[in-house]
């Protein structure tokens, strides 16, 4: 039986590009695959992958061109819709960078920040990414 | 205390940040007590156990490689499974695949493997306790 | 009840993240918890007597214990601690996880 894992990732668009997937969403849709029970919080600067319309278009050097660019909005959706991973955004957090609710992918769930002590105590593993 | 079984995720390339001293020296605690340990090298820690690192002189301080002893992960990793096995421990150090072949680090230290999220997976839920080490 | 080690390798100097993690020690306290937060590399750099300092002797006041690295505080070359923080070897962080108490990194 899987633990039940909390996953906060709040460090965002490290190396999204060049991975075409942010490296902790990718692990952990993978991990959930392979039997996990893995729950997702984005804090900080991480509430902006909820965004809706989000993507730029790939990197070009020279004749070289990206083909894959990443799109952190689908992989958001992704992750609730088809790997039943549930994704929580810390509301203060939008709140400080302007983003209102009404901008975010459907599925996502707000959670105060004051919230996030009670929520530890469900999971048996808690991490921040 | 009883011999526990600890789970890692290491994420930081070599070189790049003073997160992977205090996770060797975490690590070494743990295997000097006994502990088994099971280590999941993700991203640009895979390059950790990559055994074509080498040593180099220090031409600013004037030293030769031998005076300059400088470090390199490979040698961490390697003394980390000598003092977990004099110690009864057993450690079970999986480079994520699909990160070795990116950065094209695919001769590990031997004792060491090639492994996937899954190995992750397994390694969580089969161990007392997981610390993930994240890299900003 | 349970207990957790959060260990802390940022600075505030730096990082304007680590007041969240400082409230996060706090409100697992209130919610009925022993919390230990474990400062490490640059995070040792709060625990020198300065304005910075003050935020976590609250947290000292407040329920949370305070603990230091020894390591970095050496390789820093700090000696003085602000109120209620106490120098720590990095074993502490094994017995936490050999306890099975939840360890989070920031």
């Amino acid at each position: 039986m899987a633990k039940k894992s909390l996953n906060i990732v709040e460090t965002a668009y490290r190396a999204v590009m060049e991975e075409q997937d942010d490296t902790i969403l990718w692990l952990l849709a993978a991990m959930q695959g392979a039997g996990g029970a893995h729950t997702v919080v984005l804090r900080g600067n991480a509430v902006n992958y909820a965004i809706a319309g989000q993507g730029a278009p790939g990197l070009t050097v020279g004749e070289w061109k990206q083909t894959q660019a990443p799109r952190m909005d689908r992989d958001v959706a992704d992750l609730i819709e088809n790997r039943k991973i549930p994704v929580y955004v810390v509301e203060e957090d939008l709140a400080e960078r302007g983003i209102a609710s009404d901008e975010l992918v459907s599925g996502v769930e707000l959670l105060s920040r004051r919230a996030l002590p009670g929520l530890f105590a469900e999971y048996e593993i808690v991490s921040h990414w | 205390m009883p011999k526990k079984t600890l789970t890692f995720a290491l994420m930081d390339a070599p070189y790049e940040s003073a997160n992977l001293t205090t996770a060797f020296r975490i690590l070494d605690a743990a295997a000097r007590r006994g502990h088994n340990i099971n280590v999941f090298a993700y991203e640009g820690a895979a390059a950790l156990a990559f055994t074509r690192q080498s040593p180099h002189p220090n031409p600013v301080h004037g030293k030769n490689v031998a005076e300059e002893n400088h470090p390199t992960t490979k040698d961490q990793v390697t003394a980390l499974l000598a003092v977990a096995a004099k110690n009864g421990g057993k450690v079970d150090w999986v480079n994520c695949g699909m990160c070795v072949d990116e950065r094209g680090v695919n001769e590990f230290v031997p004792g060491t493997r090639r492994g996937s999220p899954a190995d992750f997976q397994v390694f969580t839920d089969s161990s007392d306790n997981t610390l993930v080490i994240p890299t900003k | 009840m349970n207990n957790y080690l959060l260990i802390e390798s940022r600075d505030p100097f730096e990082s304007n993240d680590v007041g969240y993690y400082y409230e996060l020690s706090k409100g697992l306290v209130e919610a009925g918890n022993e919390v230990t937060l474990f400062l490490v590399q640059n995070g040792v750099l709060a625990a020198r007597p300065s304005a910075h300092s003050v935020a976590l002797s609250a947290l000292c006041q407040s329920g949370v214990k305070v603990l230091t690295d020894d390591f970095s505080l050496r390789e820093r070359g700090i000696s003085k601690l602000a109120e209620g923080i106490v120098a720590a070897p990095i074993d502490v962080i094994v017995d936490h996880l050999a306890a099975g108490h939840k360890t989070l990194w920031h």
